[in-house]
């Protein structure tokens, strides 16, 4: 764990400690579970988006994705009669070809990812609504998928199994992103993507995989929300999601020009927004004041980082210079 | 000194420079430089690359300041100028990298942030007023175009025009261009020396810098010639001819170069052979070359002849737009840098920092980079894998450095050169492609690197050298081929190697 990840991890517990003083609710089982429950559901999202982000790109469709494709899975299994295991293979399939063609107009046809998946964001949601006939989606009464519902918004000993999802998806993709030959190259690509290319790596190819993944988990995350929320209006469901992601990786410690960033920040960037999320609700604070109060710590977060980056910077070259001036030229 | 022309001898000089010196750390730029330019006088400025242009070049424009020396602008003496005085005292530039906006129209780029301005508080541009302005410099400048095409519409010897009209319009006294026609086909350079004429005319002085040889002889006055940063010689009006040129240019004689093992070294098979490659920056001009295994082929030229792009294509960087490549007498299709890295040619590019390393990866994270599966197990990297091939090319380069784990961008130029280095050699290469290995490296590095092309090259490697230094080409080569204008203008045998030479195939004559 980098300090970085370890001062985002103080916050957390500063602000919960807080919380929990005020509000001793905050630590009632029932409360941890729907918090936790939460953190899974965006968790997912915001890794899909942290492996973007980390290339230098940017996926800002995934809200409209979890609207379409949530909408879809209902559909497929309540409408359709189909086999839900079947449809959520479906789903991530869709997740993956609609990845793949977004990391395919980005590498091979040289367009931005802001503006590639800006004109996703509203696709997607248009063709959602259209799809419901601007209605709702959702189970007629009755209708049960006892699995389903168990692996998605079910809980083992008192824990959400979307949290559980979480935590299994974190260590595979901590393996990938920190530890496997693919990983090296996201980062080589986002710190450099000339060099990257002059080292002989197929940074296309690697760049659209890094979309494909961001578009499977976006389509997972689609499943538990839907799952989650059981009824789907696409004029609605999903909205600023992507918003939410971006700002966990942020948090979490990614530059937007790529390159930085690890797994565990963007988890505790989720794990603060949810946070967060529930202080409004707990402190009585207005409920129309979530995004304010979400944008300010954000803010003051990145603020805090940089500042800190900074001042180490100078402390660096000061700790250099006097080196310099006691012997041994640097060359 | 010998001026032909006795009007111009005889007005004070617009500007003087005194015993200009200036260095950078370890290197001398500037020594001694002293020279004067008089009102309507046209100079030559030329020299090899490095000689000293470029700085002097910054110190006339307020951007560096000299360590010692004076500078005499129109009866002002200064010890350096500042941006500021420079433009003040009517010094104007040209560049070779034009600064134009291309997306405005030439008179908005001529008055940019000085536009007239309509009286009444909204401050708009006085349309009018701007066209009027601009008519008078236009003609000045022999413009064929109106004050309201876009530049983006302009050629390339058009928009110089403008750049030109844009001096004038801040009253330059002296116009410096610099290497104006380099990126001009013959029939619009003709455009931009009856231009410099003009200015002449109107009693504007210019230094007009520029490797073409043939066009300086038609426009200059007094040519100037810099040799590693000292005056090498005056050319007056009379004496300007290319041959004097180029002696003055090369200057010392040739020193004794090493024979040791040369008789050895036979030519070995062609590993890489280019068969009339187009490349993208001078798609009419085709290129054959041969790279042989076994020996160090200098490629020589001039900045801007089409050196680079070249390799660009032997990597796979750019595709060709003609032509074949062949590795080993088959044919070769190279669709990427990863192609070209799989067949074993690899590149250390010119830019270190922007394409040879990342600067945030560490040593290690740099060597294994461009062969890291096999520093894998099923896919997960092997750290310790990593760092003792690492260790391996830290200990056989010398690479100074705490340990492999450093990071890349606290190494000195010298130290991160061999980082590149070493992640090709952990490999196995076949063709070694070296894009001005030792610019801005010491001079003990700078005699490493050369004693590892050579026992690559001994090792069966063919080694393809670019360098825009004269004495490395010629002491470390086996052959030279020298590009001039984007095509091979010729290729030298040992025993025809010599600065005049190369230089003469650069500008694009015939070896002696």
């Amino acid at each position: 764990m980098s300090k970085k990840d370890l001062g985002l991890l103080i916050l957390i517990l500063v602000v919960g400690a807080i919380v929990a003083i005020i509000n001793p609710r905050f630590l009632l089982p029932i409360n941890l579970a729907n918090t936790s429950n939460l953190i899974g559901l965006f968790g997912i999202l915001s890794i899909g988006q942290a492996f973007v982000i980390i290339t230098g790109g940017i996926e800002l469709s995934v809200g409209s994705l979890v609207a379409l494709l949530g909408t879809l899975f209902i559909d497929f299994i309540a409408v359709r009669g189909m086999e839900w295991p079947l449809a959520f293979v479906l789903i991530l399939l869709l997740g993956a070809i609609i990845g793949l063609a977004h990391g395919w107009l980005i590498t091979r046809l040289k367009l931005q990812p802001f503006v590639v998946t800006l004109c996703g964001l509203l696709i997607y949601r248009g063709v959602a609504r259209f799809y419901t006939a601007d209605g709702t989606a959702g189970f007629a009464f009755g209708q049960n998928f006892p699995d389903l519902e168990f692996l998605t918004a079910g809980r083992s000993y008192g824990v959400p199994n979307s949290f559980i999802a979480l935590i299994v998806i974190a260590i595979v993709m901590w393996v990938v992103l920190h530890r496997s030959v693919f990983g090296r190259y996201l980062y080589a690509i986002g710190k450099n993507e000339e060099a990257a290319k002059y080292s002989g790596i197929r940074t296309g190819r690697i760049v659209m995989a890094a979309y494909v993944i961001c578009g499977v988990l976006t389509a997972l995350s689609a499943i538990y929300f839907a799952m989650y929320t059981r009824s789907i209006s696409p004029a609605s469901h999903g909205q600023f999601y992507e918003l939410y992601a971006i700002a966990a990786a942020v948090l979490g410690g990614f530059s937007l020009r790529g390159g930085e960033g690890s797994l565990i920040g963007v988890i505790l960037g989720t794990v603060l927004l949810q946070e967060l999320q529930n202080l409004v609700n707990l402190l009585g604070i207005p409920s129309s004041l979530n995004f304010a109060v979400m944008g300010g710590v954000i803010l003051i977060g990145v603020l805090v980082d940089q500042q800190w980056g900074v001042f180490r910077a100078r402390r660096l070259m000061i700790d250099a210079a006097r080196k310099n001036v006691a012997g041994a030229p640097a060359e | 000194m010998n001026y032909t022309d006795t009007t111009i001898a005889a007005t004070t000089p617009f500007l003087s420079l005194e015993n200009v010196r200036k260095t950078y750390p370890g290197v001398v730029a500037l020594d001694g430089f002293s020279m004067e330019v008089r009102p309507g006088e046209v100079i030559g400025l030329v020299g090899e690359n490095g000689a000293g242009k470029s700085t002097l070049m910054k110190i006339l424009g307020g951007v560096t300041t000299p360590d010692t020396g004076t500078i005499t602008v129109d009866g002002n003496a200064h010890n350096s100028l500042s941006v500021e005085a420079s433009l003040g005292s009517g010094i104007a530039f040209v560049h070779q990298e034009l600064n134009l906006f291309d997306n405005l129209d030439v008179a908005a780029n001529i008055f940019f942030g000085r536009e007239p301005l309509r009286a009444g508080p909204l401050k708009l541009v006085d349309r009018a007023r701007l066209r009027e302005m601009v008519a008078p410099l236009l003609k000045r400048v022999g413009a064929n175009f109106s004050a309201d095409t876009q530049v983006a519409d302009l050629s390339l010897a058009q928009q110089q025009m403008v750049e030109i009209a844009k001096a004038l319009s801040i009253k330059a006294r002296l116009v410096i261009l610099d290497e104006p026609t380099s990126s001009l086909p013959i029939a619009e350079t003709d455009k931009l020396l009856d231009v410099i004429k003009a200015l002449k005319a109107d009693g504007i002085s210019v230094i007009f810098i520029s490797h073409r040889l043939h066009e300086v002889e038609r426009v200059a006055d007094r040519v100037v010639v810099l040799r590693d940063g000292m005056l090498a010689g005056t050319l007056g009006k009379r004496d300007i001819n290319h041959d004097q040129m180029v002696k003055l240019m090369i200057g010392r004689m040739l020193k004794e170069r090493e024979k040791a093992s040369e008789a050895a070294r036979a030519p070995g098979a062609t590993a890489l052979a280019a068969k009339a490659v187009r490349t993208p920056t001078y798609p009419g001009r085709p290129v054959d070359l041969d790279v042989r295994r076994g020996e160090i082929l200098g490629l020589a030229g001039l900045v801007g002849s089409g050196r680079t792009e070249l390799a660009r294509v032997f990597f796979g960087i750019d595709g060709s737009l003609g032509g074949t490549l062949e590795l080993d007498g088959k044919p070769l299709a190279l669709g990427s840098a990863a192609d070209a890295v799989a067949h074993g040619i690899f590149l250390v590019p010119e830019d270190r920092k922007l394409t040879g390393i990342l600067l945030d990866f560490s040593i290690a994270q740099n060597i294994s980079l461009p062969n890291l599966p096999a520093h894998a197990k099923h896919q997960l990297v092997s750290a310790s894998a990593e760092t003792a091939t690492a260790e391996t090319q830290k200990k056989n380069l010398g690479i100074k450095a705490p340990s492999v784990a450093t990071r890349t961008g606290t190494l000195s130029g010298g130290n991160q050169q061999k980082v590149v280095l070493g992640k090709w050699l952990a490999m196995n290469p076949k063709v070694m492609i070296l894009d001005e290995p030792t610019r801005g490296i010491d001079i003990g590095a700078k005699a490493e690197i050369y004693g590892l092309m050579r026992a690559l090259a001994d090792a069966g490697v063919a080694v393809l050298m670019i360098s825009s230094d004269m004495e490395e080409v010629i002491g470390v080569s086996d052959r030279i081929a020298v590009m001039h204008e984007g095509q091979i203008s010729g290729i030298l045998d040992k025993d025809q190697f010599s600065q005049e030479n190369v230089l003469l195939l650069a500008v694009g004559k015939q070896p002696k």
